[in-house]
């Protein structure tokens, strides 16, 4: 099967029902994208999926054959949202930043606090209570 | 100036670039899954285990595979790392299966037969105390006969899981005669000292490196010891890495979380406000195996009386067995539980006083010069009226408090204080050890410290730049490996930065003298590499008595008052948190965006303590051990926390920090009850949930 | 991960009738659409099935337009799609707020309004919405179409009439007038699993519809007429709570269920008040 990765044309053969977060991690090793629960609750696993987040523990790789898929790896590393989360206090254990960082890309241009609350509702963070999120999404 | 600017973490660009490296991102050639076969039931003995799978490449360990002590050594030495014999908890371990491909390894059927055996599930019908503490303060007899009021109550506080975002992983490579774990873990020394134990080997053949870890409040403090334990006979029996990943249903359901307790509270109150007799009786829920429960109890009952200066107190608690999954470290340990049930109490004591709880708790605060519960002396630093009073001033309390009577919404607050360190003589028998290495490129910190998000390695590479005078960059960090670092205690109990910090501090206090006026690269080029080390120092004057539970039970205290106001939905029942002011004394926040963070976050695990986290124990097991039906708050649960610090710096702490990290959790659950309470709802138990909540105004209607 | 994927197979359709064939010649079949609900079972090793159908591959299947005078929605149109479709937004507004409330955006991208249909939870959030605007659904087999309308296509707990040889291959919604009520009460303020789901019309007769409170999506015809000949609120919220049978789960106790849906319908009727 074929797809867009990160900007590269990828051939990829494993089982169509593999995870797409299984086949980024173990076959084409891009480990930024993390797991925490295996059912789309806390969205470690977010990647886009032709510019949408989406949970990577619940696609099939069937599911991405000529779509293009961008992971955190895609970004860099300095990406405005990626210098904001450092700068702000957005990262701080860092298993749920990658995710985090994915799902705010898909937020429009100058997001409001209510609509990065609801683009973020998605992902789960543990440490920083959110506010640090929000304000590097602000920044960014 | 290092210290007290916003400089950039350390661990920063990699975790946003996503090429930080966690466990599970780990790989070893020739490397083996491995797997847990656990107990289903709270009670019984194992009669026969039968494995019902072609066993070709499988590596299969039970007890009988552990070369040294079957123990998962801690403070009873009572848990074994493998059942033998009998369990005393469903998820308690018994058989550990490897194997290269997870499919195979996840479809091997073990069948085990059992003689059930009676299961003790609820902790007042359980006899066997763990631990058992008295304070006593004064005669509460006196107290009694000087109040002009006795008011009573009983308050409840559920299990809460740490829910760390990444879970439990842990992979074991055999080594020369020895082994080396690379997991997600806080405690590496700990891991370091259950492995010597369990595998009988000498130190130097166990090496442990603390990988980065996705979050731990705790949850990594001591089931590490378990999982390295079995990853690390899994790997000697098979010669093989093995890599033992729990998903999130076996971490919820296998391992330790906070502790239930009931905590009945009898007070004696003058008319004034001032209280005269605090009786407490502390009861935790230790689950089956002692663990870290007698130190829980211990911060517990130490802070039941809160920042208050009662004359007359009696607290006792007991740490109580169960047959259910261990309890066991979490972010506060103990404190959040009985801080919980008097902060209701204090609120409640107000209203039949009709008094304004901001005035009853003035009264009562203690001052510089005033003795708590175990008569230890407040220092200079105590700041229980100020940081009551800036909140207060900072939310707008008294006015909100009228303007909201009548309305859906409430406004309440709490009072709390949390002491930083190990509890006691913790400190002196930990003896901690930190050291500094001088390199090419500057300096090099050498702890066991773990940074498991808080910030660890940059808020040490702050107080060493700041302290030696060299740029903060100039300072190398790294993921601790006891190979190389000393033993410089566990990452828990409030105690990286003052404690930990603070030897840092000394040592590069020491490091300078060495230097002179010599750059560390200037020293390195002229004679190469030069290390410091220091052991903790136990400050002049501070005494405590573990027989009769008397004195100094910490350095020092830091201070926190949260201020919660709520929206009640009158359909629903669903309660809209509106808004968190969070002032604290934190003595000295070394980095104002990290230290914010601590409180930030804390504030929300806080409030899902308090309104949303709920574990459903069905016979003995979580039965809702899944994140969608766990429920821990999302963005749009946690309203914007306004955090603010009044510090007040404590002398022994490096640059005046006192303990950060679990002060935090402390506060919020009996802030937000009390927030109910403003609009009639008695409440004494979380967490509050709207089905909780729909009972107290319907029996109250 | 807790099942073998290995052992798992994946048709892969290229048309609709290729599809439908494979159903009915290769089947047992499990259609596959966004996922969010399948593969949560194949992680946790719930799934029962090992033969999968992919319908991901259709994209002539994703579409939400209006067709005489009736919005016709694809299988595969997401929750993302129904909130972003003007056609939606001006008819169906209560489609909108479930949509928005199932999930966070990551499951709203992929989660299909069909997909809730097929699962058939009685939580599902959007199921109360389709009850209350009558929804018709749209199967497929080789044998040719049924159009079903929404109150009779389940059966009974997560049964429906749907045979393993049809597909849903559409959601119809006929104009409803009135003002359209919709209200969740879930586990927490977003990504929740629902305690309860209201969804209402204010038209005449008015329309109930109730998630979370028996074993499958109802309408509450006896309340319906009760509030319809003008009978008094308290007395329609009596015969309310004796038409639903909620019950003690994980989630929530029945005696809340029972008292948030009396509590919601009287907020219904005073929102909805003209």
């Amino acid at each position: 099967m074929r797809f867009r990765l990160n900007g590269q044309q990828r051939e990829l053969e494993v089982h169509p029902m593999k995870r797409l977060l299984d086949a980024l991690r173990e076959d084409l090793g891009l480990i930024g994208t993390k797991e925490g629960c295996g059912e789309g609750e806390c969205g470690s696993c977010t990647v886009l999926v032709d510019g949408e987040p989406v949970c990577s523990c619940l696609l099939p790789v069937a599911q991405v054959e000529g779509a293009e898929v961008i992971t955190i790896e895609g970004l860099g590393g300095e990406h405005p949202l990626q210098r904001a989360f450092v700068e702000e206090g957005g990262a701080q254990c860092g298993i749920c930043t990658p995710g985090m960082i994915m799902a705010a890309l898909a937020l429009g241009p100058n997001p409001t606090e209510a609509e990065i609350r609801e683009g973020l509702a998605g992902n789960l963070c543990r440490c920083t209570g959110y506010t640090a999120i929000i304000r590097a999404v602000q920044k960014a | 100036m290092a210290v007290g600017r916003n400089v950039a973490r350390k661990d920063g660009f990699p975790k946003v670039a996503g090429s930080a490296l966690y466990t599970d991102d780990l790989a070893f050639p020739g490397m083996l899954y491995g797997r847990s076969i656990r107990s289903p039931l709270a009670h019984g003995r194992i009669e026969a285990i039968e494995l019902d799978f072609d066993r070709t490449g499988f590596t299969i360990v039970d007890c009988q595979d552990i070369p040294g002590r079957n123990v998962v050594t801690l403070l009873g030495d009572d848990q074994p790392c493998l059942a033998a014999g009998q369990v005393l908890h469903v998820g308690e371990p018994i058989l550990l299966l490897a194997h290269a491909d997870r499919e195979r390894l996840l479809e091997a059927r073990v069948e085990i037969r059992f003689q059930e055996m009676p299961a003790l599930l609820n902790l007042l019908e359980s006899d066997h105390s763990f631990k058992d503490i008295l304070i006593q303060k004064g005669e509460l007899e006196a107290g009694w006969s000087r109040a002009d009021t006795i008011i009573e109550g009983e308050y409840r506080t559920g299990h809460q899981e740490q829910l760390y975002i990444e879970p439990n992983v842990v992979i074991a490579v055999p080594e020369e005669g020895g082994v080396t774990i690379h997991g997600s873990l806080q405690c590496p020394y700990y891991v370091h000292k259950a492995l010597r134990v369990l595998l009988d080997l000498p130190p130097e053949r166990i090496r442990v490196v603390a990988r980065e870890t996705g979050g731990g409040f705790g949850g990594k403090e001591e089931y590490p010891s378990m999982i390295a334990g079995h990853a690390a006979l899994l790997a000697l029996k098979a010669g093989r890495p093995v890599k033992l990943v729990y998903d999130r249903e076996e971490d919820m359901i296998a391992t330790t979380k906070r502790h239930p307790s009931i905590c009945r509270i009898r007070s004696g109150v003058q008319d004034d406000g001032t209280l005269t007799a605090l009786d407490i009786e502390v009861l935790i829920d230790g689950g089956a195996y002692v663990t870290l429960s007698p130190v829980v109890l211990s911060r517990g009952v130490i802070h039941a009386s809160g920042p208050y200066r009662c004359p007359n107190v009696r607290i006792q608690g007991r740490a109580l067995r169960t047959n259910t999954p261990p309890n066991g470290a979490f972010r506060g340990f103990g404190a959040p539980q009985t801080q919980f049930a008097l902060e209701v109490h204090m609120e409640r004591i107000a209203e039949q006083l009709r008094m304004d709880p901001v005035q009853l708790r003035r009264i009562n605060a203690l001052r510089p010069g005033d003795r708590n519960a175990t008569g230890q002396v407040m220092g200079p630093d105590c700041s229980a009226l100020e940081v009551l009073e800036e909140a207060v001033r900072r939310s707008d309390f008294h006015r909100k408090r009228r303007n909201h009577s009548g309305s859906l919404r409430g406004i309440g607050l709490s009072l709390i204080y949390h002491g930083s360190g190990f509890t006691g003589s913790g400190e002196v028998a930990l003896n901690s050890e930190a050291a500094l290495e001088v390199t090419e490129a500057g300096v090099r910190i050498l702890v066991a410290s773990t940074e498991i998000g808080q910030g660890t390695r940059t808020m040490h590479a702050q107080i060493v730049a700041e302290t030696l005078g060299i740029p903060y960059e100039q300072v190398e960090t790294d993921n601790p490996d006891t190979a190389r670092v000393p033993d410089s205690g566990p990452t828990v109990a409030s105690r990286t930065c003052m404690v930990v910090g603070g030897i840092l501090k000394r040592c590069a206090e020491q490091l300078k003298e060495r230097l002179g006026d010599r750059s560390p690269q200037q020293y390195f080029a002229e004679h190469g590499s030069l290390k410091v080390s220091r052991r903790y120092q136990r400050p002049e004057g501070l005494l405590w008595d573990e027989e009769h539970y008397r004195g100094d039970a910490y350095a020092t205290f830091a201070y926190s008052c949260v201020v919660s106001e709520l929206e009640l939905d009158p359909d629903t029942y669903q309660v809209k948190p509106l808004r968190l002011t969070a002032v604290q004394d934190i003595g000295k926040a070394i980095h104002p965006i990290l230290a914010a963070g601590q409180i930030e976050g804390g504030t929300a695990q806080g409030l899902g303590y308090a309104l949303l986290e709920e574990v459903v124990m069905q016979g003995g097991v979580m039965a809702n051990a899944q994140l969608t039906n766990y429920l821990i708050p999302t963005t749009m649960d946690t309203p914007p926390i306004d955090v603010h610090f009044v510090n007040r710096p404590y002398q022994e702490g490096p640059f005046g920090a006192k303990g950060v990290g679990e002060l935090p959790i402390d506060g919020p659950a009996p802030s937000l009850v009390n927030a109910l309470r403003h609009l009639g709802l008695d409440l004494r138990s979380i967490p509050a949930t709207p089905e909780r909540i729909m009972e107290v105004a319907c029996a109250s209607v | 991960m807790r099942t073998a994927i290995s052992k798992l197979t994946l048709l892969q359709p290229a048309s609709l009738q290729e599809a439908l064939r494979m159903l009915d010649e290769e089947g047992p079949l499990r259609p596959l659409a966004g996922c969010t609900d399948v593969y949560v079972e194949v992680n946790f090793g719930t799934a029962t099935q090992t033969r999968f159908l992919n319908l991901w591959g259709l994209p002539q299947l994703r579409y939400v337009r209006r067709e005489n005078g009736i919005l016709r929605i694809g299988a595969l149109a997401t929750f993302t799609d129904l909130i972003r479709s003007r056609e939606i937004q001006e008819e169906a507004p209560m489609l909108v707020a479930a949509s928005r409330e199932i999930g966070g955006v990551q499951i709203q991208n992929r989660g299909t309004l069909a997909g809730n249909i097929a699962n058939a939870s009685p939580a599902g959030d959007s199921l109360p919405v389709l009850a209350a605007l009558e929804a018709i659904v749209v199967l497929e087999s080789r044998q040719g179409q049924r159009r079903i309308p929404f109150h009779r296509f389940y059966t009974g707990y997560r049964q429906s009439v749907i045979r393993p040889d049809e597909l849903i291959v559409a959601v119809e919604l006929p104009r409803t007038e009135g003002v359209q009520w919709f209200r969740k009460v879930g586990t927490r303020a977003a990504q929740a699993i629902s305690k309860v789901v209201m969804a209402a019309v204010r038209s005449d007769p008015p329309r109930l519809a109730l998630g979370s409170v028996a074993p499958t999506v109802i309408r509450l015809p006896r309340t319906e007429a009760c509030l319809a000949r003008g009978g008094s609120m308290t007395e329609a919220q009596e015969i309310l709570t004796k038409e639903i049978q909620p019950i003690d789960d994980l989630r929530s106790t029945a005696a809340y269920r029972r008292l948030v849906c009396a509590n919601l319908l009287a907020r219904f009727w005073t929102d909805t008040h003209a």
